[in-house]
């Protein structure tokens, strides 16, 4: 628990900074390698290099060299929210048809 | 249902970047699961799940290709009702619905309902079409994140106040 309310702490820490908020927004419609970053919010590549350490800290992103590129996406605790969301949904119609057998075994 | 038996399980997959799919099996003929679904009436008896505090106040369906709906649900955490309204694109009969969800707007999903006849029982498979990847993120996103954004401009405030 302990452990899990730290890293916790170092995500909202990463999610704090305006910048990183638009990194994880523009990830979650393609993965980009960090000099696409760098241009798209104006920053040179040393800066949005630390952006990137803080964020693949926190296990909101991770990174992967490709040759020279460093490509970044999306990471495991951006993934569990999306499982997270589907299993609510899971819930809502498993639900849901739960309570139309009862209405068919009444139609039977 | 028999006493102990265990409903079928639903599975919910997002098949691709634009579709979430929901799968259920029911122990019943096509025709009765296609009756429950589309008779208002029977519709209202399983739509809106007691364990999920949802009522429905009104409901108009019109199910028939070219037709429209409009649903108003309640939840008690909610001072207005929710509004969900749309479009039959397509109906035929014991086979398949497709419907609009425009209260959503632009980035609402198509949902295509199929009904498989597999004799005594019947496949339903449903899926949900988002127009681009981004809707469906920001679908998962507005769920799973409700209240991030408040909770976020409240450390920005906390940030700043001690920066």
């Amino acid at each position: 628990m302990v452990q899990y309310s730290q890293s916790r702490d170092v995500a909202f820490a990463a999610l704090s900074d305006a910048t990183r908020r638009g990194v994880l927004e523009q990830l979650g419609h393609a993965d980009a390698s960090i000099t696409q970053l760098a241009a798209k919010f104006h920053m040179t590549l040393t800066g949005m290099k630390k952006h990137v350490g803080v964020l693949e800290q926190a296990g909101l992103i991770t990174t992967q060299k490709a040759g020279r590129v460093r490509i970044c996406k999306l990471g495991q605790r951006r993934l569990e929210e999306e499982a997270a969301w589907i299993g609510q949904y899971q819930q809502l119609w498993a639900a849901r048809f739960d309570a139309l057998d009862t209405v068919i075994e009444d139609l039977k | 249902m028999d006493a102990g038996k265990k409903p079928n399980p639903t599975t919910v997959e997002r098949t691709s970047d634009l579709e979430l799919t929901v799968t259920r099996t029911f122990n019943g003929p096509v025709r009765l699961v296609y009756r429950a679904w589309t008779d208002p009436e029977l519709f209202r008896k399983w739509w809106t799940p007691k364990s999920f505090s949802l009522t429905i106040v009104s409901r108009e369906m019109d199910i028939r290709t070219g037709g429209s709906y409009r649903l108003l649900i309640k939840h008690p955490s909610m001072p207005e009702p929710m509004t969900f309204y749309g479009r039959y694109l397509e109906v035929i009969p014991n086979a398949r619905i497709v419907w609009t969800n425009e209260e959503n707007g632009e980035s609402g999903a198509v949902t295509t309902v199929t009904f498989e006849d597999k004799g005594d029982e019947t496949l339903v498979v449903m899926r949900d079409l988002f127009p681009s990847k981004a809707a469906l993120d920001e679908a998962i996103a507005s769920g799973s994140t409700a209240g991030k954004d408040e909770q976020f401009a409240q450390l920005d405030d906390l940030l700043a106040a001690l920066a």
